[in-house]
């Protein structure tokens, strides 16, 4: 199924492509038909800064992990005390 | 016969006086070729998508696919095409329209052409197939599960039309293709469904694990039956 549902998000910070670093600003998640990953349907980023993009697809229960895993970090005590 | 194709990337003045890159596939034989505009899924302009083209040119077609992302990304891997056009929030129909009618008139002007062109979509490229069934003068028409298809636009189908989708689908889902054929039998309309038992989305991709052997073979069948009997000769 095509979902069409995407949703975007203001970034800020760097990406590597593999080459080089560059700046991001803003970072497109959907749920579709991946490019590539073997499933019939991915959850997909795109993180973009100008015409430069780095991309990730996972299957949904991986992208749960790490949707949690990047909540956990940032809720950790310690973390938590240096963002507010 | 030569038996052979060729295929390549061209040019073509597409919507808003745009030019955009398509990819053209014929056969080097025959001088009443019919024709068919390829309009490719979601992922962009990608190697399955260009390997339908030749498989249309491999059973006697001229086929030309658009690269309905090539403004959001010129020259860019279509991967990377996709995602632009994507950010940007998807290709408007009316520029797709646009894109599509420039690819029938240099589909209909190339002299080895009959005259005849269909188009067939897949995936977002089925809803499109239907937009352009609705609204544009073609011969006939190949919707491959397109979701979101407006049944609305019923009355205004054009050109007979083959319907292709999976039961275990939820985009279209059997509820939307009922609803899309009680739509186009209201309005008296030439058309046919077929929807593929333990088939889902996509099942034409050999390349997915969406991939169904049987429905796809069966499927390829059904679209050469029907634009064989609508677009050859004339």
């Amino acid at each position: 199924m095509c979902t069409y549902v995407t949703t975007t998000a203001a970034v800020a910070g760097s990406a590597y492509d593999g080459e080089e670093w560059f700046g991001v600003d803003r970072a497109v998640v959907y749920f579709d038909h991946p490019q590539d990953a073997p499933v019939d349907h991915a959850l997909c980023v795109d993180v973009w800064g100008g015409a430069a993009r780095v991309a990730i697809e996972l299957d949904a229960a991986s992208a749960r992990r790490l949707a949690e895993a990047i909540l956990a970090t940032l809720d950790h005590d310690e973390v938590a005390a240096l963002t507010g | 016969m030569t038996d052979g194709i060729i295929a390549r990337t061209t040019t073509i003045t597409g919507h808003g006086g745009d030019e955009i890159e398509a990819y053209l596939a014929h056969p080097l034989d025959g001088d009443a070729q019919p024709s068919v505009v390829v309009l490719h899924h979601m992922p962009g302009y990608d190697r399955a998508s260009k390997e339908i083209a030749r498989t249309f040119a491999v059973y006697g077609y001229a086929a030309l696919m658009p690269n309905l992302h090539h403004r959001y990304a010129p020259g860019a891997k279509a991967t990377d095409a996709a995602a632009a056009a994507r950010e940007a929030g998807g290709v408007p129909d009316e520029q797709c329209l646009g894109d599509v009618q420039a690819a029938v008139d240099a589909l209909r002007a190339r002299p080895e052409s009959n005259g005849k062109v269909g188009a067939i979509g897949y995936c977002s490229g089925g809803r499109q197939s239907w937009i352009v069934a609705c609204t544009l003068d073609v011969d006939a028409a190949v919707d491959c599960y397109g979701g979101r298809a407006d049944p609305a636009l019923a009355p205004d189908l054009r050109c007979p039309l083959l319907g292709l989708f999976g039961e275990e689908d939820q985009s279209p889902s059997p509820d939307d293709v009922a609803a899309m054929a009680k739509a186009l039998d209201e309005a008296g309309k030439d058309y046919e469904f077929h929807s593929y038992e333990g088939a889902g989305h996509a099942f034409f991709s050999v390349d997915r694990p969406a991939y169904r052997v049987d429905a796809a073979k069966d499927g390829w069948k059904r679209i050469w039956a029907f634009f064989g009997e609508r677009l050859q000769g004339g």
